[in-house]
């Protein structure tokens, strides 16, 4: 499984619903069901990737996250997951907000273009970043939207989105291995994973309550 | 259902089958239908493959669509030139695989494969019902269906499998009966009829009424409309089509001529197709049953009638779970109308799957050999039967209040 799987089972508590939106073919479902036996669900909208993550034994409906969380009722998922999506969807904003709606937390993964490979690119080349993590040219990327550590925690931060853990990593898209990065995140992040709660109860940043 | 269900190149098969039947509620004890008429004594077919396990929580009852039987799998004789309707899905390491489950298929009220339909004699009478058979509901046909299920010794289904008709028949068993029912898998089918739909099978009886053989449902012993039933069918086939497959099978193309013959006779291989599917069906179906069949698909809409016009509501007196199927090219039971199922399920709090199969063959595409379709049914089942065997927490929701 993905290092960023890994990292983001282990925030999760055990026997919880968890909701994993674009959850491919389940490989994080199926660690979650078996190690931690979570009640898991999936929306994903690839046809290949349903099927399979059905034949594992996975709760999956076929669509896009956006429409298909609109039938859940408010909190009543433990965790909401989307990892490494948010840089894709077209509004962001909307989406963790809906996470939040439906879980009492979210997690959210997503590659950080904070990190200093892709500074000095851009410094240096003039460049659109072009990384092993974010291999695509700006006219065909699916990566439409360029977040940064700095960005996301100040985005929870005007909404009273309340950081219960951050965590910073480096690791190679797709690889199983990886390391924490615990010195200057917003240099050496690869990608970046934070859990959060719209909690009313208070504790962490929560500017509007 | 098409003529040329696909065939199964893998070789295995449930073998020689046999038709048995269970015949019930004998007057004074006759089954009360919604309409409130009475239907008594009833005669159900039906045919079992696989074994019963001791606990009995292998059984997985397979429905038929409108023109089918309980001829699901396997072959009666060994020169039988076909085999049974869904012999791709239903036989030992098939998708539906005998040699792990109990599989039931039966035969439908109304029907002319066996059970009391409108060609069977009425017992007041000695003559067959005609149209003093009643009419009758999707959840009638369940009804009759939860009897022999009884009597077969099964307190709960692992599995109820049907397409389109065949899947109002498992959504209308989760509803009317969730103590017996542990999952569904609902194919290319719908929560109710809309007025495509309605509209379209009603040309279909009006085909066969229009026939003045048909003599108000009173042919029996004589020629039958057989001109009607046939033109039912052709209707009915085309709605089971898409665009694109009838395209890539018959384009254009001419039949024997190169040239159009300037005549109302077939030109075209659609045509002369056609024909022949309607031809092929009069042998082997009863026009009065069409008629009835067709109106208890018409009559059903499951919000209506059991949540009070709401589909959450219905949902909501079940805990079954569900894997919904819906095929990218069915027009005639669109994923649209399987995602407004998706919705209701989910708003009730079920544990629901959904996956859209893309393929061209439109709404028959249910009964051929499909890769995709086999993987799904195969995966949910094996789930299931772990759910009942207790070996995994997977999707224990119970009820509305966990969602």
């Amino acid at each position: 499984m993905r290092f960023d799987l890994q990292i983001i089972a282990s925030l999760v508590a055990p026997q919880t619903r968890v909701l994993d939106l674009g959850c491919g073919r389940g490989d994080l479902l199926e660690h979650l069901q078996r190690n931690k036996q979570v009640e898991g669900y999936g929306i994903e909208i690839d046809e290949k990737e349903v099927i399979e993550a059905i034949e594992k034994g996975l709760s999956i409906v076929q669509g896009n996250l956006n429409v298909e969380t609109r039938d859940f009722a408010d909190q009543s998922f433990d965790y909401v997951i989307l990892s490494q999506t948010l840089q894709q969807v077209y509004n962001p904003e909307r989406v963790i907000e809906e996470m939040l709606r439906v879980g009492k937390k979210g997690i959210v993964s997503f590659p950080c273009f904070n990190h200093i490979a892709i500074k000095l690119q851009l410094l240096f080349t003039s460049r659109a970043p072009l990384t092993k993590e974010l291999p695509y040219e700006w006219y065909n990327t699916p990566n439409i939207r360029v977040i940064t550590w700095q960005d996301f925690r100040e985005f929870c931060s005007d909404r009273g989105i309340n950081i219960l853990h951050q965590i910073a990593i480096a690791t190679h898209h797709r690889e199983e291995s990886g390391k924490i990065v615990r010195w200057l995140p917003n240099w050496f992040s690869k990608y970046g994973i934070f859990l959060l709660s719209r909690s009313r109860s208070g504790g962490g940043i929560n500017p509007q309550e | 259902m098409s003529e040329y269900s696909g065939h199964d190149r893998s070789g295995a098969s449930v073998g020689l089958v046999r038709r048995q039947s269970f015949t019930f509620a004998a007057p004074p004890d006759e089954l009360t239908l919604e309409s409130g008429q009475k239907l008594g004594s009833i005669t159900l077919a039906y045919e079992t493959y696989g074994r019963l396990d001791k606990e009995a929580g292998n059984a997985v009852m397979v429905f038929h669509a409108l023109s089918g039987n309980s001829h699901a799998a396997g072959c009666y004789t060994e020169t039988d030139e076909k085999p049974g309707w869904w012999d791709n899905m239903v036989g030992p390491g098939k998708g539906i695989d005998t040699d792990k489950y109990f599989v039931i298929c039966s035969n439908i009220i109304g029907s002319c494969y066996g059970s009391t339909g409108p060609a069977s004699p009425d017992p007041r009478t000695g003559k067959p019902y005609g149209l003093s058979f009643p009419l009758f509901t999707i959840a009638d046909i369940v009804k009759a269906q939860k009897r022999l299920v009884d009597h077969l010794g099964i307190p709960k289904l692992l599995c109820l499998i049907g397409g389109s008709i065949g899947g109002m028949q498992a959504l209308q068993w989760a509803v009317d009966y969730p103590e017996m029912v542990h999952s569904a898998i609902p194919i290319a089918s719908t929560a109710k009829r809309t007025a495509l739909s309605i509209g379209l099978s009603e040309a279909q009886r009006q085909a066969i009424m229009a026939d003045p053989n048909w003599r108000n449902g009173d042919y029996y012993g004589q020629e039958p409309p057989n001109k009607g039933l046939a033109l039912a069918r052709i209707i009915g086939h085309i709605t089971y089509l898409s665009e694109d497959s009838m395209q890539r099978k018959f384009g254009r193309k001419l039949q024997e001529n190169a040239a159009f013959k300037f005549d109302f006779s077939p030109d075209f291989q659609v045509e002369s197709y056609l024909h022949y599917q309607g031809k092929k069906f009069v042998e082997r179906f009863d026009a009065n049953s069409y008629l009835y069949i067709t109106k208890a698909s018409d009559y059903f809409d499951l919000g209506e009638q059991r949540g009070e016009g709401s589909l959450v509501k219905a949902f909501s007196q079940t805990a079954a779970k569900f894997l919904v199927i819906s095929f990218s090219s069915d027009w005639l039971y669109p994923t649209s109308q399987s995602k407004d199922m998706v919705t209701a399920m989910k708003k009730a709090g079920l544990d629901v799957s959904f996956c859209e199969i893309q393929v061209d063959f439109g709404h028959d595409s249910f009964l051929l050999a499909h890769e995709q379709l086999t993987r799904l049914v195969s995966g949910f089942l094996n789930r299931m039967s772990q759910d009942v065997a207790g070996r995994t927490n997977v999707g224990k929701t119970e009820g509305s209040h966990a969602l």
